[in-house]
C-alpha cells in the first residue's frame, strides 16, 4: 500500500514538473519579448529599464538558466508578480483557491451521490418510465453547454423567481457573521453548485446504470438469486459495490474536467474562485496569473487523483495484488 | 452498407439526430446565400424582440446585428471547427495510439506516459492558457482544441491493435514479408475502424461544445460569429432581452445532442455484438 503510493506520488511529481517545463516554454513562444510585456503591464518601456528587468529576472542567461531559475521558483511556490493587480501570483491564488476548493468539493460530492442514487434507480427498473426519464435527462445535459445552463439558472431562479442569489460570494455589507454567514455564502453557493454538479451527475448517472447492468449478468449474482436473498441486499450489497469501481475511475479521470466547468460557472456566477482570476486574467492578458492559474490546478487536479486511488484500494482488495 | 443503414434506423434517436444535424448542416450551407451581408453589420435598431418586424423573424441584438443571420453563420462555424479539430485530433491520436499499441514495451511506455500527461492536465484549462498566449484566430481554436481532445483516441486505437496483433492475419501479413507500416495501415487500422467512427462523432460533438466554451470566454476569433461569442455578447443584458442568450444556447444544444445521439445509432450499427451486451 504505502509503495503504491509512493510510486503515485513520483508520478504526480513529474507530471507537476513537466506543466511547469511546458509553461516556461509557452511564455517563451509567445510572441514578444517577456521584458517587454512585463515592462508594458508596469507602464514603462526605456531602453535601461527593459535591460534592467532582463537582468533581474535573468532573462539574460542561456534559456537553460532561465528554466531552472523558473523552476527553482515555481517549487517555492513563486509563481511571478501581476503587475495588474499588484500583487504576487501565489498570494493571489491563495486568496481565491478556498472558494474554488468549496464550489468544487460541493459540486463533486453532491454529483456522485446524486448520480449513483439516480443510476441504480434507472438500471433496477429498466425500461419503464422512470429509466427513460433518468437516461433522457442525462442525455440532455450531455448535450447542453454547462455556462449556458448556469446563465440559465440564474435568469429563471435569480431574475424571474427572486429564490436564489445569482451573484457572488455572499451579500455585499451585510456583515453576517458566525451562522448567518454560513447560511448566507450556502444560499449563494446553490446555483453555482448545482450547475456544475448537474452535469457531473448526468454522466455519473449513465455510468453507474451501464456498470449495474453489466454486473446484474454475472454468475455470482445468478448465484446470490439462487441461495433465495431479497433482491434489494443484492442490488446493494452484491452488485453496487462491484458496479462502484467503474464510476470511481471515472470520476477520478474527470478531476480536470471538473476544474474546466468551474471556470465556466465561477465566471458566470462572478464566484471568486481561481477560475474566475483565470478569466480576469484572459481579458487582461495578465499571464502570469493565466500560467499560476493552470500550473496550480494541475496540482489540484493530480492530489485529487491520489485521492481517488487510495479510494480503490481500500475498496478493492484485488488492486494490492497487481500494484 | 444495406445492412448497416438497417441497424442505424432500428435506432430511433439517430434518424431523429441525422435529421436535426441535416438542417444545421443546411443552415451553415446556405447562410452566405439567405444572408449575404456579414452577420456583424447593423440592420435595425437594437434589442428588437422577435416576431416584431417581418424580415427580421428573431429579431436583433445589443448592437442591431440580425440574430438569425448570426444563428446561420454560428452554425457553419461551429461545424467547421467540430469537423476539423477532431480531423486533427485523430491525426495526432491514431499514429500515437498505434504505434503504442503495435510496437508495445518502452514505445508502449514512453508513448502512454506522454498521453497521460496530457489526459491528467486539466484540459479546458490548457485551452483557455493556449489561446491566451497565441493570438485566437480560427486555426489555433481548432489546434487548441485539437490538442486538448486526442488522448482518448490514442487510449482506444492502442487498446484495439493490441488485441489485433497477436491476430493469425497479422502473422500472415508479417510472414509474407511485408513491413511494419503497410501491416498497420492496411491490416491492423482498418480492422479497428468502426470504433474510431463512433468515437470520432462523439468527438465532434465535444469539440462543439468547447468552441463554444471557449468563444463565450472570448477567446475565439474575434472575426468569425459564433454561437458561444453570441450568448458571451448577450450575457450582460439577460435581464432585459434573455433571449439573446436563450436562442444561440439552443442551436448548441440541438446540435450536439443531434451528435451524440447519431454516435450511439452508430454505435449500435458498427458494433451490434456489443449492443447486445449492454441491453
Amino acid at each position: 500500500m504505502t509503495r503504491f503510493i509512493l510510486g503515485r506520488l513520483v508520478k504526480a511529481v513529474f507530471i507537476l514538473l513537466a506543466i511547469l517545463v511546458f509553461n516556461f516554454f509557452l511564455i517563451h513562444a509567445a510572441p514578444g519579448d517577456p521584458a517587454a510585456v512585463m515592462a508594458g503591464e508596469a507602464g514603462a518601456a526605456d531602453a535601461k529599464f527593459l535591460a534592467d528587468l532582463r537582468a533581474r529576472f535573468g532573462l539574460d542567461q542561456p534559456l537553460y538558466v532561465q528554466l531552472w531559475i523558473y523552476l527553482k521558483g515555481a517549487v517555492q511556490l513563486d509563481l511571478g508578480y501581476s503587475f495588474r493587480q499588484q500583487m504576487s501570483v501565489a498570494e493571489l491564488i491563495g486568496d481565491r483557491l478556498p472558494a474554488t476548493l468549496l464550489l468544487t468539493g460541493v459540486a463533486f460530492a453532491v454529483s456522485l451521490v446524486l448520480g449513483v442514487v439516480a443510476g441504480v434507480a434507472a438500471s433496477a427498473r429498466q425500461g419503464s418510465w422512470g429509466d427513460t426519464a433518468i437516461s433522457t435527462f442525462a442525455l440532455l445535459f450531455y448535450a447542453t453547454p454547462l455556462f449556458w445552463v448556469a446563465l440559465m439558472a440564474s435568469l429563471v431562479f435569480s431574475v424571474w423567481l427572486g429564490w436564489l442569489p445569482g451573484f457572488g460570494y455572499s451579500t455585499i455589507g451585510a456583515g453576517y457573521t458566525g451562522m448567518a454567514h454560513v447560511l448566507d455564502v450556502a444560499t449563494h453557493l446553490v446555483l453555482p453548485a448545482s450547475t456544475l454538479g448537474l452535469f457531473f451527475m448526468a454522466i455519473y448517472m449513465r455510468m453507474t446504470r451501464a456498470s449495474m447492468l453489466e454486473v446484474s449478468r454475472l454468475d455470482f449474482v445468478k448465484t446470490a438469486r439462487a441461495k433465495g436473498l431479497k433482491r434489494s441486499v443484492i442490488q446493494r450489497r452484491h452488485i453496487l459495490r462491484n458496479a462502484l469501481l467503474p464510476v470511481i475511475t471515472l470520476a477520478g479521470l474527470q478531476a480536470g474536467q471538473i476544474f474546466g466547468g468551474a471556470i465556466l460557472t465561477e465566471t458566470v456566477f462572478a464566484w471568486p474562485g481561481i477560475g474566475r482570476l483565470m478569466f480576469e486574467a484572459i481579458s487582461q492578458r495578465d499571464y502570469a496569473v493565466i500560467l499560476g492559474v493552470f500550473y496550480i490546478s494541475g496540482a489540484m487536479v493530480l492530489l485529487f487523483n491520489l485521492i481517488t486511488d487510495v479510494v480503490y484500494v481500500l475498496i478493492d482488495p484485488r488492486i494490492r495484488l497487481t500494484s | 452498407m444495406r445492412d448497416f443503414w438497417n441497424r442505424f434506423q432500428y435506432n430511433r434517436g439517430a434518424v431523429i439526430g441525422l435529421l436535426i444535424l441535416a438542417m444545421v448542416v443546411a443552415a451553415a450551407i446556405l447562410a452566405p446565400v439567405v444572408f449575404p451581408d456579414s452577420p456583424w453589420k447593423m440592420v435595425q435598431r437594437p434589442f428588437l424582440a422577435p416576431f416584431e418586424k417581418p424580415g427580421l423573424p428573431l429579431g436583433t441584438d445589443a448592437l442591431g446585428r440580425n440574430v438569425l443571420s448570426g444563428l446561420f453563420h454560428g452554425a457553419y462555424v461551429s461545424l467547421l471547427v467540430g469537423l476539423v479539430s477532431t480531423v486533427v485530433a485523430l491525426a495526432i491520436g491514431v499514429p500515437v495510439g498505434a504505434m503504442a499499441g503495435y510496437f508495445a514495451g518502452r514505445t508502449d511506455d514512453a508513448l502512454m506516459r506522454f498521453t497521460e500527461f496530457f489526459q491528467t492536465i486539466p484540459s479546458f484549462a490548457l485551452a483557455i492558457v493556449l489561446l491566451a498566449i497565441f493570438q485566437p484566430s480560427l486555426t489555433f481554436v481548432i489546434i487548441a482544441i485539437a490538442v486538448v481532445s486526442w488522448p482518448p483516441v490514442a487510449r482506444l486505437v492502442r487498446g484495439e491493435v493490441l488485441s489485433l496483433r497477436t491476430r493469425e492475419f497479422v502473422e500472415a501479413a508479417t510472414l509474407s514479408g511485408l513491413g511494419n507500416t503497410q501491416i498497420i495501415l492496411r491490416h491492423v487500422l482498418p480492422n479497428a475502424l468502426p470504433p474510431i467512427i463512433v468515437l470520432a462523432s462523439l468527438m465532434v460533438a465535444q469539440a462543439i461544445l468547447l468552441e463554444s466554451s471557449l468563444s463565450f470566454l472570448g477567446l475565439g476569433d474575434p472575426n468569425v460569429m459564433s454561437w458561444g461569442y453570441m450568448i458571451g455578447a448577450a450575457r450582460t443584458v439577460i435581464r432585459t432581452a434573455w433571449w439573446l442568450s436563450f436562442l444561440p444556447g439552443m442551436a448548441i444544444l440541438l446540435t450536439v445532442l443531434a451528435l451524440n445521439l447519431i454516435g450511439e445509432g452508430l454505435n449500435d450499427a458498427l458494433n451490434p455484438r456489443l449492443t447486445r451486451k449492454s441491453e
